[in-house]
C-alpha cells in the first residue's frame, strides 16, 4: 500500500499578489471556525475511503495557511494522526509569510506540531518586494528567517528570479545573501507569467518584459551552481536542498505517490482502500470558491466536484512530466507497475534515442533521467517524448 | 430589346490601371443610365466575387447593356465590357476587347499614365479600337489634367486634345462620357443574313444555370432553341436561354449582329468553353473561325498539399469546384516526400496563382502549403528528346541533361526618374537586358527582358520596394532561350524537402541558396534538438546555417494541483503536432514555409 501524502489547502489570504494564480481568496472576515469543522470532515471522508495506511507527509498549504488559528492546525494534525499511522519522521510542513504578524504565531504553529516551515520570502531587496507586490519587507524577511531558524528543525524558503530588468550580477548579490541565510532547502522559481493574473495583464500590455530564454537559461546556470557550492544540490527543476533534506511532501507528487488533497480547489491522487496493487489511480478535485465548499462539506461530508479514475495512458503521462522533472529521473519498474503501461509504448522511440544522443536524457541502472540540458528544454522533450 | 438598329450599338472598354477609377465610373454608368436602382447599387456593381471586390481586380469579363438617349434624341444600346484587369489574364483580355469596338481610357487626374494602362492601351489599338481618353479625379487637388492630357499624347501616342474631364466618384460629366460613347465610338458592324459567328469572350458557373456564357454575336443570330457548335472542339449544345445583362440577366429571343449577351446550354463545366472559341450554328456552320483563338497554357506552376494530410480529398474537390468556372488553371496529383500528397497546379500568372490559393483557404477553408513557383522550363535531353519541366523535383540528372531553355518575358516598368537607378539594377541583378529607356517629363519607361524566373521570385515585391510602390509593372511572354540553370536542394538535418528545391542560374545559385538557409534560420523557431539547414546543387553543399535548439523551456513551478493541466495541455500538444507537417524531426511552421518560398533572393 502506497504511504500517504496529505495536502490541507487554506484558501484565504491577506491580499492577492499580482503574479499568483494559486487558488486564494481575500475576505475581510475569515470564519475560522466553520472553516476547520469543514476540513476536519473532509479528512474523516478521506480516511474512511482510504483506509489505515502509513502516513509519510502532512502539508498545510494556501493561500496562507500561517493564518489559520493554531489550534485548527493541532486539530488538523491530531486527526490525521489517529486516522492513519504516521510513520516516525513524519514530516509537517506548514506555508508562511515572513511578516511581523505572522512571524509572531511561528512558535505557536511550532507548539501545534508543524515541524518544517516554508517561507514565502520571494525577495532580499525591497523594490522588487514592491513590484511583487508583497506585504513585507526585506529586514522582515531576515527577521522571520531568524526566528524560524530557531523554531524549527527543518526551514526552506521562496525567491522568484528573473524579474524583469534583473542583472545576472544583482542575482548574483541576492542569492548569495539568500544562500548565507539558508537552512536546508530552498525553492527557487523563475518568474512565471500565469494566464488570468495582474502579470498577465500588465505583460500583454507590455509593461512586464521578461528576460529571454537565453538570459533565462543563463540565470538558471548561476543558480544552480551557486546552490551546489553551497551544498544545496538541485533535486528537481526549481528544488535545492541538502542531501536528506527534500521535501518528502513533494517528491510524492513528482514520484507520482498517493496524496489526498483536501479543501477549496485541492487536487489529489489516490488508490483507494483493498486495492492492493494500487494502480487504480483516482484524480480528486474539489470545489474551488470557499464558501461553497464548505457548504458542500457540511451537506454531504465532502466538496469534491468529481473524482476520476485515470486511465493507464494518462497515469503514464502523468508520471512522466511529473517523474523527469527530479534528478533522481524515474524508477522504470515502479512506472511500469504504477501505469500498468510499458515504458516503450509510452515514449516515442526516435526522439528517446535523439534526446540520449543529444545528451538531454540517460537511461541507466533502470532510471530513466533527465539530464541537465534536457531539464533546461524538459517542456520541449516531454511535448516529443511522450506518445 | 434587342431590336436596336445595329448602328444604334455601341460596344466598349475600359482601360484603367488599378485604383483609377474604372469600377467606379463604370458603376455611374450604370446608374445614370438606370440599368438598377439606387437601392440595387452596391459598390461596384460588376466585380462579383468577395476577393474582386477587396482586391479592385476583375478576374471574369462582364457587359452591362446600358439604354442611353443621347442628344439627338435617339435610344442607344451602349454594351459596356468589363475586362479582366491583369497581365496574367492578357489573352482573355484580348478576346474581351476583340468583342468591342472602342475603348474608354481612364487615367488618374493626378498620377497619370501607368505601365499597366499602357499595355492595356496598347492590346486596344491592336484591336483597331477608337479610344476615348477620359481624365479622373479632376476634382482633387491634385490633378493636373493638362500634364496628364499631354502625358498620354506623349507615352502613348494618341490625340488627347478631346479627352473628357470627370470626376467619377462625384459624377461630374457622366454626361459627357455617354455623349463620347454614342458620337466618337463607331458602330459594329455585321451580316445578319451569314451563317452564325459569336466570339466566346468568357464563361462562369453558375450553380443554377449551369455554365454561362458570355457572347458577341459577329454575324447571324443566336437563338434560343438552337443548336450550336464549338468551332475548336465541334462540340454541339442546343441553347436553353439567351440574354443581356442588365446588369441583371434579362432573357431576349435572340442576339443580333453587333450585340453581346449570355446564353446557356446545359453545359456543365467551363473547361468545355475555350474563351476565343467562335461559336456557330451546327446545321448552318461558318467556313472559318473568327481570328486569334489560342488555347490557354499555364506558365506558372507549384505544388498544393494540403497542411493536413487528411484534406487531401477535401482539396481534390475544391480544385474540381474552381476548376468548374476558370477552365484556365490545370491540376494533376503529384506526392512530394516532404509533404505528402498533393496536386502540381498550373497558373496563368502569379496573380492568378495567388487568387486560387487564397479562395481555396477563403471558400474552401483550406490550410495550404504552396510550393516554390516555377516556370515550365524545356529540357533538351542528350538523347534530343526534349520534355516541359514545372517542378524542380523532376529535373533529370546533371549527365543526362544537353540543355535547358527557359521563358523569357518583355517587361514594361514606369517609375519616377528618382528611383530608376534602383529599378535598373534590379532589373541587371536579375539578368535583364534592356531593350529600351525612355523619359516622359519626370517618368521614365524601361522595357526590359528578363526571364520569367526571376520574376516570378518576388521581383514584383522588390520592385515596389525599392520604388516605394510608385513603379508601375506589366510583362508579356516573348519566347524561350538556353540557359545555365541548376537545381538546388534544400536539406534539414540531412533531409532533403523537395518541396523548397528550386531551380535557379549557376550564377545566382550560391547566392539564393545562402539567402534561403538564412532565411529558414530566422523563420524555423527553435526546437528542442539544434537543427541543421543546407543548400546543395546535386552533392555539393553550398550553405549551411544551424539553429541552434531551445536555450530554456520548462514550467517552474508544478506541484500536485498543476497535474492534471499539465497532462491536458501536453495531450493537446500531441494532438496539435499530429497535424504538422514534419522533416526528420523538425516543425517547420506553416508561417515559416510560406514565407521561405515566397522568399527574394
Amino acid at each position: 500500500m502506497e504511504p500517504l501524502a496529505l495536502y490541507v489547502h487554506w484558501p484565504f489570504c491577506l491580499a492577492k499578489c499580482p503574479y499568483c494564480d494559486f487558488n486564494s481568496h481575500v475576505r475581510d472576515e475569515i470564519p475560522q471556525a466553520r472553516f476547520a469543522a469543514a476540513l476536519r470532515r473532509e479528512l474523516a471522508f478521506e480516511a474512511r475511503r482510504l483506509g489505515r495506511r502509513p502516513l509519510a507527509s502532512i502539508f498545510f498549504g494556501g493561500g496562507t495557511p500561517s493564518l489559520m488559528a493554531p489550534e485548527t492546525v493541532a486539530a488538523l494534525i491530531e486527526d490525521a494522526r489517529a486516522l492513519f499511522d504516521p510513520l516516525p519522521d513524519l514530516e509537517i510542513t506548514l506555508e508562511a509569510n515572513p511578516t511581523s504578524v505572522e512571524a509572531g504565531r511561528l512558535a505557536l504553529l511550532r507548539d501545534a506540531g508543524v515541524n518544517r516551515l516554508s517561507l514565502g520570502v520571494q525577495s532580499l531587496d525591497d523594490a522588487a518586494l514592491r513590484a511583487l507586490g508583497r506585504g513585507h519587507s526585506a529586514a522582515e524577511a531576515r527577521a522571520a528567517l531568524e526566528h524560524a531558524r530557531a523554531l524549527f528543525p527543518r526551514l526552506s524558503f521562496d525567491l522568484i528570479y528573473a524579474r524583469p530588468g534583473q542583472t545576472p550580477a544583482a542575482w548574483r548579490a541576492e542569492l548569495a545573501a539568500a544562500l548565507a541565510l539558508a537552512a536546508d532547502h530552498l525553492s527557487l522559481y523563475q518568474l512565471t507569467i500565469e494566464p488570468d493574473t495582474a502579470f498577465a495583464s500588465r505583460h500583454a500590455r507590455g509593461e512586464i518584459v521578461l528576460p529571454d530564454a537565453d538570459a533565462a537559461a543563463a540565470l538558471y546556470a548561476l543558480t544552480g551552481e551557486m546552490a551546489a557550492a553551497s551544498g544545496l544540490a538541485a533535486y528537481e527543476v526549481s528544488n535545492y536542498a541538502r542531501p536528506g533534506a527534500e521535501s518528502r511532501h513533494n517528491l510524492a507528487y513528482w514520484r507520482y505517490g498517493d496524496y489526498a488533497g483536501i479543501g477549496p480547489g485541492a487536487h489529489g491522487r489516490i488508490t483507494l482502500a483493498g486495492d492492493a496493487a494500487a494502480t487504480a489511480v483516482l484524480a480528486t478535485r474539489r470545489i474551488r470558491t470557499p464558501e461553497a465548499w464548505a457548504a458542500a462539506v457540511e451537506r454531504a461530508g465532502h466538496g469534491a466536484v468529481a473524482d476520476v479514475a485515470l486511465a493507464p495512458g494518462e497515469r503514464a503521462r502523468e508520471m512522466l512530466l511529473m517523474g523527469l522533472r527530479l534528478a533522481e529521473g524515474i524508477d522504470l519498474a515502479r512506472f511500469v507497475a504504477r501505469s500498468g503501461v510499458a515504458f516503450e509504448a509510452a515514449v516515442d522511440h526516435e526522439t528517446l534515442c535523439a534526446a540520449e544522443a543529444a545528451g538531454y536524457v540517460s537511461r541507466e541502472g533502470g532510471r530513466l533521467r533527465a539530464l541537465p540540458e534536457g531539464l533546461l528544454r524538459l517542456d520541449a522533450l516531454l511535448a516529443a517524448l511522450v506518445v | 430589346m434587342t431590336d436596336t438598329p445595329i448602328e444604334r450599338i455601341r460596344n466598349f472598354a475600359i482601360i484603367a490601371h488599378i485604383d483609377h477609377g474604372k469600377s467606379t465610373l463604370a458603376d455611374r454608368l450604370i446608374q445614370s443610365t438606370g440599368g438598377l436602382s439606387d437601392r440595387e447599387m452596391t459598390n461596384q456593381v460588376l466585380d462579383n466575387m468577395e476577393l474582386e471586390r477587396e482586391r479592385g481586380i476583375t478576374i471574369k469579363a462582364q457587359t452591362v447593356r446600358l439604354s442611353y438617349r443621347a442628344k439627338d434624341g435617339l435610344l442607344y444600346a451602349l454594351n459596356l465590357m468589363d475586362t479582366p484587369g491583369h497581365v496574367d489574364f492578357a489573352y482573355e483580355v484580348s478576346r474581351s476587347l476583340a468583342a468591342c469596338e472602342g475603348s474608354l481610357l481612364v487615367v488618374d487626374a493626378s498620377q497619370g499614365v501607368e505601365a499597366q494602362t499602357l499595355a492595356n492601351v496598347y492590346q486596344a489599338i491592336e484591336a483597331n479600337h477608337e479610344i476615348v481618353p477620359i481624365l479622373n479625379k479632376i476634382d482633387l487637388p491634385a490633378a493636373e489634367p493638362e500634364r496628364v492630357r499631354q502625358q498620354i499624347e506623349d507615352v502613348i501616342g494618341i490625340d488627347a486634345s478631346d479627352a473628357v474631364m470627370i470626376s467619377a466618384k462625384t459624377g461630374l460629366n457622366i454626361e459627357g462620357v455617354l455623349e463620347a460613347l454614342v458620337t466618337r465610338l463607331p458602330a459594329p458592324r455585321g451580316d445578319a443574313s451569314a451563317p452564325l459567328k459569336a466570339l466566346l469572350v468568357d464563361s462562369w458557373y453558375d450553380p443554377y444555370l449551369g455554365v454561362v456564357i458570355l457572347v458577341r454575336v459577329k454575324d447571324g443570330r443566336l437563338r434560343r432553341g438552337q443548336k450550336i457548335r464549338m468551332m475548336s472542339n465541334g462540340a454541339v449544345h442546343h441553347v436553353e436561354q439567351v440574354g443581356v445583362f442588365s446588369p441583371k440577366m434579362i432573357a431576349v429571343e435572340d442576339l443580333a449582329p453587333g450585340e453581346m449577351g449570355y446564353i446557356t446550354a446545359a453545359i456543365k463545366t467551363v473547361a468545355d468553353c475555350n474563351v476565343g472559341d467562335t461559336i456557330t450554328d451546327d446545321r448552318q456552320p461558318a467556313t472559318t473561325a473568327l481570328p486569334g483563338f489560342k488555347p490557354s497554357v499555364p506558365v506558372v506552376w507549384c505544388g498544393l498539399y494540403p497542411t493536413d494530410a487528411d484534406d487531401f480529398e477535401k482539396l481534390r474537390e475544391s480544385l474540381g469546384r474552381l476548376r468548374l468556372n476558370d477552365a484556365s488553371f490545370h491540376y494533376d496529383p503529384e506526392t512530394s516526400a516532404a509533404l505528402g500528397f498533393g496536386f502540381r497546379c498550373g497558373f496563368l500568372g502569379l496573380l492568378h496563382l495567388e487568387i486560387i490559393q487564397e479562395r481555396l483557404s477563403r471558400e474552401f477553408d483550406l490550410n495550404l502549403i504552396a510550393t516554390a513557383p516555377s516556370v515550365v522550363y524545356r529540357v533538351h535531353r542528350t538523347s534530343g528528346v526534349v520534355e516541359e519541366l514545372h517542378n524542380p523535383a523532376d529535373m533529370p540528372d546533371g549527365s543526362l541533361i544537353d540543355h535547358i531553355e527557359e521563358p523569357w518575358i518583355r517587361a514594361t516598368i514606369m517609375v519616377p526618374d528618382d528611383y530608376l537607378g534602383a529599378i535598373l539594377t534590379l532589373c541587371n541583378e536579375r539578368r535583364g537586358q534592356q531593350a529600351d529607356l525612355t523619359y516622359v517629363g519626370n517618368r521614365a519607361m524601361a522595357v526590359y527582358r528578363l526571364p520569367l524566373n526571376e520574376v516570378v521570385f518576388d521581383f514584383y515585391d522588390r520592385l515596389k520596394s525599392v520604388s516605394r510602390g510608385y513603379a508601375s509593372f506589366d510583362y508579356q511572354m516573348d519566347g524561350y532561350a538556353e540557359s545555365d540553370l541548376v537545381r538546388i536542394s534544400i536539406m534539414v538535418n540531412g533531409d532533403p524537402v523537395d518541396a523548397l528545391s528550386f531551380i535557379a542560374h549557376r550564377a545566382a545559385a550560391e547566392g539564393r541558396g545562402r539567402a534561403i538557409c538564412g532565411r529558414l534560420k530566422d523563420l524555423i523557431p527553435r526546437q528542442l534538438f539544434k537543427i541543421a539547414v543546407q543548400a546543395a546543387i546535386g552533392g555539393r553543399v553550398i550553405a549551411r546555417e544551424t539553429i541552434s535548439a531551445l536555450s530554456k523551456d520548462v514550467t517552474a513551478k508544478c506541484y500536485g494541483g498543476d497535474i492534471s493541466r499539465k497532462r491536458k495541455l501536453l495531450e493537446k500538444q500531441k494532438e496539435g503536432k499530429k497535424r504538422m507537417r514534419q522533416f526528420g524531426r523538425v516543425e517547420i511552421p506553416q508561417s515559416a514555409f510560406l514565407a521561405a518560398l515566397k522568399m527574394d533572393a
